[in-house]
């Protein structure tokens, strides 16, 4: 690496392009197989076996779903606001994916020397960016409901906008009480202010802090951010079996796909907001020398347990595919023991494993719990949620402002 | 780090206080405590111990000043002060909002409207017209305008079954808005020139201003703009008959005199202090407003057979005699204002009174015809009518002719004599109209009507508005040397 | 250079939007434009480094307020209403007007020589980065008072709005 290149990779815009690029391809693939994962988690969950037909254990399902998406007829029913309805899913997918570009991953790392933050911008009022950004989402849906011209989307989209308003106040409120403890709308800030232990052993995050930890308000949030994302329960824009398919009803092709994928990029958003605000980030559970083996220590088990699967295969393939998976496992797991690697991929690990597991609690609920009635989903946000937030954020408010 | 929320800020602040504790109270106990129609009343009580504090808290203020023998006290870093002039608009206030809270009882029991927000919102009303009087921050000013416009539209409105009640609000609502939109470009102008909210600044910073500059005119003249349309003056009056008309009465009332007098407290901040060096700019358009006023509120008047639109029109040319004083803006005119609307609001609202108490099931009562030979039916209330006339036109023994007398005074000394001339030629156009309503109750044949059947309240209320009306007409020294004190240099 | 253009850019968004949301005929498209309008003036909040303002612009009226506009548009039927003849019949009056008026504000303008007036002195702009912390000291300390009537100002708005639905008992 000679200096010149290295001045050039440290220019603000190349930087941040590069950065763009990772973190764009990255979020991309993780959508598409998001979808993946949910359909196989869900068939697991009730006993069937999900995707299994392209490629091994289906996982080029994705792949051929993008392509089928791609390459249907894009139909534009004659009836439709030309305008909006080419207009609404962009609005959708615009505002859904923006919201990566102030999450941070991972603290300050260096790179061939190169001092970069492992996030594209660091917006010093990034959490209110997220909820406009969130704001202005609704008009996705609202605007397919209405241009449309249609009554099962016209109410879908009424729904959606109703449940949208009626459950950011009290996801705001939510999110409102660890800003208390951060000091901060930053979200680096406030990951960074999770950092450490209490007593040697009890990560600082905000649901355990003292002096008012958060876990209610984790809770609050995370409801809220199911109708927030209009996922099940909460999933009543789309009801199928009242609304056909709600705001969506008559959109087709890659206009149809565009809004699957905002819906997937907002879950991944709130999951990623969960874990910066609550779950401390990108800081381990347990303190250092036993938190940076614990990557490896996981991979290796995974590993194991593939090869071990791969020398009793159940289906045919599976003696070659599974060894495969576990070589790979095992190989990823001994990454995390380069001493060059350490700081970058220990926090990523983190992240991702925090992330992960908020995202399949996301697919385990759709599984598990029945759709709400609209007006049990409307009472619920004012006459439980509103208030208990509220009281919540005072009593946070009170025990800060008295213990800090 | 500076205190800041001190002793001297509460202490100024304090009858505001005591009015939003006591008007949020109400709202509370009329749902939760009182929740039973015929226990409404009681709120009655309620919200006159909210004004008695408040009154009792505004002679503190005025003890204080006294016996300190300081001209003003400033409280939230020349954000409100306290001086002779704010505690007499406040005195205005409190004076209307007692007489409307005892007068509304009855009325409202025939209208089937009676809820307890309704003295809820007077308390809240008047604390936003507490900001208007004391307030030298534009925006406490402009809150404190919105605070009293906004409770207003409600309570114009309030007879939701009835559609000119409706209609009446609506207008208000949307023609308010808009006036509320001039005044906030004005304020954000007068911001803008000199980079500050607080008017001490603002008059320090425009005093270096060169009078032609045409961002300071824009500000004046949108300024001006709003501040009428809340005075009511000509050509921002449009909402007033409307407004006057379909409203409940006590509220037309309460309207007429609180909410003008709390816009003019501002006008008189506004442009006898701050605008002051700037009067260059502002006297011939509010001398154009002031005719206008005068023109259009007289000469409409005369053609009105509904009474309260009457009244209405009346009170535009009252608000163009009012004008009157700011224009010769000297001491003199000063003490007219603030005399002019003393007065005002005791024979306006006895007038208003008046028409409560002929108010009857099923029927309104607000048509001249209406009053046709009400000598016969209740001399009382046919002499006290009179008198209120009387006094809103200007005639010698009530006390509407001190008020004039001193608005000519002031424009004479100012040597303003074509517009003291003019004012005092539609003074001979007013009594024309009001001798209408004079000579329907005593001279036409009587109507319909069955005489009327005054409660405790319109009893209470005549009393104070009429002994107001000639005790100040006969013996006008006292309010003379109240209102002497309520200068603001 | 950046900011001049973004400048442009965002006046342009404000004042285009503004046009179109007094001329539409259609209320959606109307609320629409109001829509394009208010983010231009979020994008200028921007410029002025009032990230803040900015941020709470957005939440607050596009994601709040506009999207309730959309909702009761959406709700009630007015194709009809834009069909219909307008109340304003005096075009040529208001026209008129305005230009008498435009003419008289030139004429002002030029009688007072605008360009002989002082040079606007460039507000000072916010110091570092990040200026809630200043906005919050502003609204708590200097502007304490009306913050606090604004709160009473809420409540009465509310009191009113449910008067003036809740059905007549």
């Amino acid at each position: 690496m000679n200096v010149d290149l290295i001045s050039i990779l440290g220019n603000f815009y190349v930087l941040t392009l590069i950065k763009l690029g990772l973190v764009a391809g990255v979020l991309l693939t993780a959508l598409a197989y998001l979808q993946w994962i949910e359909r196989k988690v869900i068939a697991h969950i009730q006993l069937r076996v999900g995707p299994t037909r392209v490629g091994p254990h289906g996982l080029l399902q994705p792949l051929a779903d993008t392509i089928k998406l791609l390459t249907k007829e894009d139909l534009m029913p004659s009836h439709v606001n030309k305008f909006f309805y080419v207009l609404a899913p962009m609005v959708a997918v615009f505002f859904a994916l923006s919201a990566i570009a102030v999450i941070p991953f991972g603290p300050k790392i260096n790179v061939f020397g190169i001092e970069t933050y492992m996030q594209l911008s660091d917006l010093n009022i990034g959490i209110l960016f997220l909820l406009a950004l969130s704001g202005m989402g609704v008009y996705g849906i609202a605007l397919a409901g209405w241009s449309s011209n249609n009554k099962y989307s016209l109410i879908g989209g009424l729904r959606s906008s109703a449940q949208m308003i009626s459950y950011e106040l009290p996801m705001a409120l939510a999110i409102a009480s660890p800003l208390l403890l951060a000091g901060s709308l930053s979200l680096r800030e406030i990951a960074e202010s999770q950092a450490g232990f209490m007593l040697g052993f009890i990560p600082r995050w905000s649901i355990f802090q003292m002096p008012a930890p958060q876990l209610m308000a984790f809770v609050l949030f995370m409801i809220a951010g199911f109708a927030e994302t209009n996922r099940i329960p909460f999933d009543l824009p789309e009801a199928e079996n009242e609304l056909v398919a709600g705001f969506h009803t008559e959109y087709s092709s890659m206009k149809f796909a565009s809004f699957f994928m905002a819906e997937y990029a907002n879950m991944v958003t709130i999951c990623c907001l969960a874990t910066l605000l609550f779950l401390g980030g990108w800081y381990p559970i347990v303190p250092s020398p036993v938190a940076d083996y614990i990557p490896t220590l996981v991979h290796l088990a995974g590993g194991g347990m593939l090869i071990f699967h791969g020398l009793q295969p159940a289906r045919k393939w599976d003696k070659y595919t599974m060894p495969v998976f576990g070589v790979a496992f095992l190989a990823v797991g001994l990454l995390f023991l380069v001493p060059f690697l350490q700081p970058i991929l220990l926090p990523l690990f983190w992240f991702i494993s925090k992330v992960g597991i908020l995202l399949f609690l996301f697919i385990w609920v759709r599984a598990t719990l029945p759709r709400f009635r609209y007006d049990q989903l409307m009472h619920f946000a004012w006459a439980f949620m509103f208030p208990v937030s509220v009281v919540h954020l005072f009593v946070t408010a009170f025990l800060v402002a008295l213990l800090k | 780090m500076n205190q800041f929320y001190t002793p001297t800020d509460h202490f100024s602040l304090l009858p505001a206080l005591l009015l939003a504790l006591f008007g949020c109270a109400i709202l509370m106990l009329d749902f939760f405590v009182l929740p039973h129609p015929r226990q409404k009343r009681w709120l009655i009580f309620f919200a006159l111990l909210g004004e008695f504090f408040a009154g009792l808290a505004l002679y503190r203020q005025y003890r204080f000043l006294e016996d300190q023998s300081i001209p003003a006290l400033r409280a939230f870093s020349d954000g409100l002060i306290i001086d002779g002039f704010s505690i007499f608009f406040n005195a205005i206030f409190v004076a209307a909002a007692v007489l409307v809270a005892i007068i509304s009882y009855r009325y409202l029991e025939v209208e089937g409207e009676h809820h307890g927000e309704f003295y809820g919102l007077i308390l809240l009303a008047q604390c936003g017209m507490y900001f208007l009087a004391s307030g030298t921050e534009l925006v406490t000013i402009f809150i404190g305008i919105e605070l009293m416009a906004v409770t207003f539209y409600i309570l114009v409105g309030f007879l939701r079954s009835d559609r000119r009640s409706n209609e009446a609000a609506m207008k208000y609502l949307l023609l308010g808005a808009f006036s509320s939109g001039f005044l906030a470009y004005g304020f954000s102008l007068l911001y803008a020139i000199t980079g500050s909210t607080r008017l001490p600044k603002i008059a320090a910073e425009l005093a270096q201003r060169p009078a032609t500059d045409p961002l300071l005119l824009l500000a004046i003249v949108t300024t001006l703009v709003g501040l009428l349309f809340k005075v009511g003056a000509a050509p921002f009056h449009m909402w007033a008959p409307d407004a006057y008309e379909g409203a409940p009465t006590p509220v037309t009332a309460y309207l007429s005199v609180a909410s003008k007098a709390a816009s003019v407290a501002v006008l008189v901040r506004l442009f006898l202090g701050t605008l002051a060096p700037h009067r260059i700019n502002w006297e011939p358009m509010l001398a154009v407003a002031v005719v206008l006023s005068l023109t259009i509120g007289n000469f409409s008047a005369l053609s009105q057979t509904n009474l309260k639109r009457l009244l209405a029109f009346s009170s535009i040319s009252h608000a163009g005699y009012i004008l009157l004083g700011l224009i010769a803006g000297n001491r003199t005119g000063l003490t007219g204002i603030c005399i002019y609307l003393f007065v005002y609001t005791f024979m306006n609202t006895g007038a208003f009174l008046v028409l409560i108490s002929l108010r009857q099931k099923g029927m309104t009562g607000d048509d001249i015809d209406d009053l046709n030979g009400l000598i016969h039916r209740s001399p009382g209330h046919a002499l006290l009518m009179a008198l209120f006339l009387l006094s809103l036109g200007g005639i010698p023994p009530t006390a509407g002719f001190i008020a004039k007398y001193y608005i000519f005074l002031s424009l004479v000394e100012t040597g303003h004599y074509a517009l003291a001339i003019t004012a005092a030629l539609f003074v001979a156009v007013s009594i024309y109209y009001y001798f209408r309503i004079v000579r329907a109750m005593f001279l036409n044949e009587a109507g319909q009507l069955l005489p009327a059947l005054p409660g405790w309240g319109a009893r209470v209320g005549f009393a104070v508005t009429a002994l107001a009306t000639l005790a100040i007409g006969l013996y006008p020294e006292p309010i003379i040397r109240f209102a002497g004190t309520s200068l603001l240099r | 250079m950046l900011d001049t253009i973004f400048f442009y850019v965002f006046a342009l968004l404000t004042i285009g939007g503004a046009i179109a949301t007094i001329t539409r005929r259609s209320a959606m498209h109307s609320a629409l434009s109001l829509i394009v309008s208010l983010l231009g003036v979020a994008g200028l909040y921007l410029l002025q480094k009032a990230e803040f303002l900015f941020a709470v612009q957005i939440v607050l009226y596009i994601g709040g307020i506009m999207v309730l506009f959309l909702f009761v548009i959406m709700l009630v039927n007015l194709d009809q209403a834009a069909k219909e003849r307008q109340f304003n019949r005096q075009w040529l009056l208001g026209l008129v007007a305005s230009v008498l008026v435009g003419a008289q504000m030139v004429w002002m303008l030029n009688s007072a020589g605008v360009l002989s007036l002082p040079a606007a002195v460039p507000a000072p702009a916010a110091t570092g980065p990040g200026n809630i912390e200043a906005l919050a000291d502003l609204l708590f300390r200097e502007y304490l008072l009306p913050f606090e009537v604004a709160s009473l100002l809420l409540l009465v708005a509310i009191v009113g709005s449910v008067m003036m639905a809740k059905k007549t008992s």
